[in-house]
């Protein structure tokens, strides 16, 4: 029980620390680290319900099935999310994106 | 073989199935892409009618993949709303395939763009075939799980799609699109999270029957909730949308705006008002209505603001997207019609309408080079088709009679209006008004010839950028005046499950 | 369907389909495109004729489409109904022989007369409509087919019209719209029909059904251009001469007229109406812009202007003999001013656009002897301009006899006084352009003359207002005949228990 509690913790810890992360920065790479610290949290948790303590050492195969899918989802993810930071760093002259266009980009930045 | 009768529940894999073969297909033969492209859109359609008889006479069905019950096993399942979602999709579907066929081959003469237009059209097809897939088999979908899995491919092809246009503007907004949507998923798996914690079960089906109430099961609906609507755009989570939807290509605009916005939004309704309809309060469907609401009003103000086209159409979607929500806090008015009924209209109507109106505009940007709206004067003298697609679109979005927006604002209206709170109904009026100024702010400049114009000749391949929009917006127009087919598959779909097959895959 | 149903279906398609071939033809098409319309509007005048017999005779036409539970569309052919649509069509014809005179040579003819025959189709529609969302969904789609023609010039001052003309009509439909849903969720679907809804609604809901009148009579009052909802006429005075008369004498301004005809008579019945006591405020109302738009009219030196403002006093009668709703005489007039006010303004306009096209005239105080150079147009005009003032024997004077009866069998006074200075007011700033025309002295050229047709002026534009202009007299000389305006209207009226 203690044991799933801290696993738990954690992973709401890391996923609460990627969120801050994804709203307070502007470059594209750590808004991706920073949504992959967050799916990472989402996997604690979900191996850590695996676990049921009332059978003998008993482990809930789906939940390791859902991590196995998300793990899978969120790295073609990020490849997808980088090979558009590139795009966008090679495309604009200025390296940050975090700064409006001219005139094509409305008022709300990048979050 | 009783796989391919009529009465097989196994056809609803279809519709998965063959966009995702045709995707991969697209992919391999880089050089047949339409063909391919256009005989699965056209057999999902097919099917999609072979499943609304099936509907219709034996009412709704499961299909359980590899012979696997639940709770293991992932379900299939047809009824009333996801059917008119698929058929919605589908029809939807096949006028975009054609649209894109003549985006791409536009003025294909001009080697620049041809460049252009040859490495769009080889990534367009595959991902829109995944994305075909993906809508599909979140409507049809029975299991938690498996949502969020079409979900992420959704949010992927579309993220994707819409950073095709390659332009710095598009490339940022589709970057900030893919996190959102990130964002979204992850925060609806996190919401998985907390429900198979207190249940130990993914089926919906399963999960109605619970009918628990317990604070894991609010927790993940808070969840679930906050990540669908994230990626529904309902106000104030809207900000991602109109750069995203206005700087695509044209094509992928009307995809984005009509379907995709619709799926998350499908599934919001489902878990609300059919898995839990016990857990949610009517002071939390007030607050949803007055989001949907203000969302009404300040879409249909920002896009009255907007100087480009697309945009404007795209602040359009945002406001069209709050109706859906004042629906909410209708959804008990007793002996009304059901809720479910209001939704589906106005969702229908604004996928044709708003696909038709994208492509309008989609045309327009082709032919003129820009979408300025102060400068659009002229447009009906080369493209009368796409002018009067563009009205008749206006006209639906503005929810005129006959259109089906119409009898989803006239059923708003009831609805409100029946249970003594007139507050919505003025909003919706208030709505359709904003939607008429900008609607026909636009309308003005493209209807003058000026004087001295003279006439540009026409391309051959206009006719298949100007029909699909006509047609979509004319279905728009005329599904008021056949609403009662909806209707009919609609009350199909909320009768007791009537036949499960249960078999390996076809 | 039997034959009354596809009857009704042809009425409408016969002007539906022309419009919609008339967009796919080629720019240079007139003939063709002259061929249809004069088809397609003397088919539908004779299928009117046809219904009119059936009506007369007791024959029902009906057709429903039920489109959501509660909601249903029905075209419906009662004696009120054919007395708008016998009008319509047969003043589009009119009005179509017009435009085809008036607007040769000039460009985007395809687009105007595909618009045009739109326009009337939703006229019909408005007509034969058989309940209040049928005649919302024709209402709505006639602002947006008149929208076009209305914008037709495409200059700066014409859009500005146009969009101004979009806002008021809107605006009134979106209060139309409110009023309609709220009225079905108290006393349910609602047809058009001489008894209006049961009276024991009015107990339980007085002061919401007082309310939906006044939205409703807003709702229409926009297009019937009831003071202080006028805004946007006279500015729509920018389109071409056909459009004026078809927007002031055919389509729009009377199907806000009708509306009123339809909400006071069908809707709420006049016995519901009194009991709820808001037909004085209707009353009111149109006296307000009766003595308004006449006072207004005066001010004008534009002619189309002034005929605009006459308009928005004139249509007002109607209004003024629906408010006394329970004097059969009063309804009479009101009924059959809806005719004569169409035959009188769309004279006047036809003449108006005569003189714009030929000699170039827009402002009266350049009309000095106009009537020696074209003095069939002039003569056709003055005898529009003393039907207004209400000269026997023209079908002015019949409206205003009748209007008058009913004032007084309502012990209404004011009813009197109203039509006196409004008469008054008419022949205030009618007879100084008959004299100017007749009696004055050409003192310079006109501005823009061109010698065109073997006439005074080409002969499709001349023959129209002379009919008009002969009807007009003809009515009132026959009024008590078997078959007139005046007869049919009574015939209506023996349907209604006042």
């Amino acid at each position: 029980m203690i044991t799933t509690l801290i696993y738990s913790l954690t992973g709401l810890i890391l996923f609460g620390m990627g969120f801050f992360t994804l709203i307070i920065h502007s470059h594209p790479l750590r808004k991706i680290l920073a949504v992959n610290v967050m799916s990472t949290g989402v996997f604690l948790i979900l191996v850590a319900t695996a676990y049921i303590p009332l059978g003998e050492g008993e482990i809930d195969p789906v939940p390791h099935a859902m991590v196995l899918t998300g793990i899978v989802v969120s790295v073609s993810v990020t490849a997808l999310a980088l090979i558009l930071a590139c795009r966008i760093q090679e495309t604009s002259n200025s390296s940050l994106p975090g700064r409006k266009q001219q005139g094509e980009v409305p008022e709300e930045s990048i979050r | 073989m009783t796989v391919f009768q009529f009465s097989s529940p196994a056809w609803m894999v279809c519709p998965v199935i063959l966009p995702l073969i045709a995707g991969l297909l697209c992919f391999l033969f880089s050089h047949r892409t339409f063909a391919i492209a256009l005989a699965a859109a056209l057999t999902n359609l097919l099917v999609v009618c072979l499943l609304t008889g099936q509907l219709l006479v034996f009412g709704p069905m499961r299909c359980h993949m590899g012979g696997w019950q639940p709770p293991l096993g992932i379900t299939l399942r047809t009824d009333g709303p996801a059917l008119l979602m698929l058929l919605m999709t589908a029809v939807t579907g096949l006028a975009i395939t054609l649209y894109a066929r003549g985006y791409f081959s536009y003025r294909i003469s001009d080697p620049r763009r041809a460049g252009r237009h040859q490495r769009q059209q080889r990534y367009f097809w595959p991902l829109w075939m995944l994305l075909l897939a993906g809508l599909n088999g979140l409507f049809l979908s029975n299991d938690v799980f498996n949502v969020y899995v079409t979900l992420e491919l959704i949010g992927i092809s579309a993220a994707s799609l819409a950073a095709l246009s390659g332009k710095p503007a598009s490339l940022l907004a589709s970057f900030r699109y893919l996190l959102v949507s990130l964002l979204g998923s992850l925060t609806y798996l996190f919401g998985i999270v907390f429900l198979y914690r207190s249940n130990g079960v993914l089926d919906l089906g399963l999960l109605q029957n619970l009918a628990a109430n317990g604070l894991g099961i609010r927790t993940a609906l808070v969840l679930m909730s906050v990540g669908l609507l994230l990626k529904t755009a309902l106000f104030p989570l809207h900000f991602w949308l109109p750069p995203a939807h206005a700087n695509a290509l044209a094509p992928v605009s009307a995809i984005l705006s009509a379907l995709v916005v619709k799926g998350s939004f499908y599934m919001l309704f489902r878990f609300w008002f059919e898995i839990f309809p016990s857990t949610i309060t009517q002071p939390t469907l007030n607050f949803m209505g007055t989001l949907g609401a203000v969302a009404v009003l300040w879409g249909a103000v920002q896009a009255i603001r907007q100087h480009r086209l697309k945009l404007m159409v795209a602040y359009s979607t945002v406001s069209q997207l709050g109706y859906l929500f004042i629906a909410f806090p209708l959804a008990r008015v007793d002996g009304g019609i059901p809720v479910w009924s209001i939704v589906i209209f106005i969702a229908l109507a604004h996928a044709c309408a708003k696909s038709a109106m994208f492509m309008a505009a989609g045309t327009v940007f082709l032919h003129l080079g820009h979408d300025r709206i102060k400068d659009l004067s002229g447009v009906r003298a080369s493209l009368p088709i796409t002018v009067f697609a563009y009205g008749i679109a206006g006209v639906s979005l503005m929810g005129l009679p006959p259109s089906g927006g119409f009898v989803g604002k006239w059923l708003l209206l009831t609805a409100s209006l029946g249970s003594s709170q007139w507050w919505w109904a003025l909003v919706v009026i208030t709505g359709s008004l904003l939607a008429s100024i900008y609607v026909f702010r636009v309308m003005s400049r493209l209807f003058v010839i000026p004087e001295g114009f003279s006439l540009k000749k026409s391309e051959p391949h206009f006719r298949l950028l100007e029909w699909p929009a006509l047609a979509l917006a004319l279905i728009s127009l005329f599904l008021g005046l056949a609403a009662s087919w909806p209707l009919h598959i609609l009350v199909h779909g909320t009768t007791t499950l009537a036949q499960v097959f249960v078999g390996g895959l076809p | 369907m039997n034959w009354g149903q596809w009857l009704l279906v042809s009425i409408l398609l016969s002007s539906f389909i022309p419009g919609i071939i008339i967009f796919g033809l080629p720019e240079e098409k007139h003939r063709l495109r002259t061929v249809l319309n004069i088809c397609g509007s003397i088919a539908k005048i004779a299928l009117v004729l046809i219904m009119d017999i059936g009506v007369y005779f007791g024959h029902i036409f009906e057709i429903r489409l039920s489109i959501i539970p509660g909601v249903e569309l029905l075209l419906n052919g009662d004696p009120l109904s054919a007395l708008f649509a016998t009008l319509s069509s047969v003043l589009w014809l009119l009005t179509t022989v017009y435009a085809v005179g008036y607007l040769e040579g000039s460009p985007n003819r395809s687009h105007f007369f595909g618009y045009f025959s739109l326009c009337v189709t939703v006229t019909i529609g408005i007509a034969l409509a058989g309940n209040l969302v049928t005649f919302l969904l024709f209402y709505e789609m006639l602002t947006l087919t008149t929208y076009p023609l209305v914008i037709h010039r495409g200059t700066e001052k014409s859009q500005r019209a146009g969009g101004n003309y979009l806002i008021y009509a809107f605006s009134g439909g979106a209060a139309f719209l409110f009023a309609v849903v709220s009225l079905q969720t108290i006393v349910g679907p609602v047809d058009f029909s001489a008894a209006g809804f049961p009276s024991s609604f009015i107990e339980s809901h007085g002061a919401a059904l007082i309310l939906i009148f006044i939205l409703l009579i807003i709702g229409v009052g926009v297009k019937a251009a009831l003071v202080p909802l006028h805004g946007w006429l006279p500015q729509a005075m920018v389109a071409p001469a056909p459009v004026s008369a078809l927007l002031h004498a055919v389509a729009v301004v009377k199907a806000g007229a009708f509306g009123i005809i339809r909400i006071v008579l069908d809707v709420y019945g006049p016995q519901n109406l009194l009991l709820l006591g808001v037909l004085p405020l209707l009353g009111g109302v149109a006296s307000i812009t009766i003595l308004y738009g006449s006072i207004r009219a005066l001010q004008q030196d534009d002619l189309k202007r002034r005929l605009a403002f006459s308009t928005i006093s004139q249509v007002s009668y109607i209004a003024l003999g629906m408010s006394l709703a329970d004097q059969p005489l009063a309804v009479i007039g009101g009924l059959v001013h809806l005719v004569h006010q169409g035959l009188m303004k769309i004279t006047l306009f036809f003449c108006a656009g005569n003189l714009a096209e030929t000699l170039g005239i827009h402002r009266i105080s350049e009309m000095n002897g106009v009537a020696r150079r074209m003095p069939f147009t002039m003569a056709a005009f003055s005898v529009g301009a003393l039907g207004m003032i209400g000269i026997p024997p023209t079908v002015g004077f019949v409206s205003k006899w009748y209007l008058g009866l009913g004032g007084l069998a309502a012990g209404n006074w004011w009813v009197v006084a109203v039509l006196a200075v409004s008469s008054l007011l008419n022949a205030c700033y009618f007879l100084p352009i008959l004299t100017r025309a007749w009696f004055g002295k050409q003192q310079e050229p006109w501005p823009e003359e061109q010698y065109i047709g073997r006439f005074e002026t080409r002969l499709m534009l001349l023959v129209p207002p002379l009919i008009t202009a002969f009807i007009v007299i003809a009515a009132g000389v026959v009024a008590n005949a078997q078959v007139s305006p005046l007869a049919w209207v009574r015939f209506i009226v023996r349907g209604y228990t006042l």
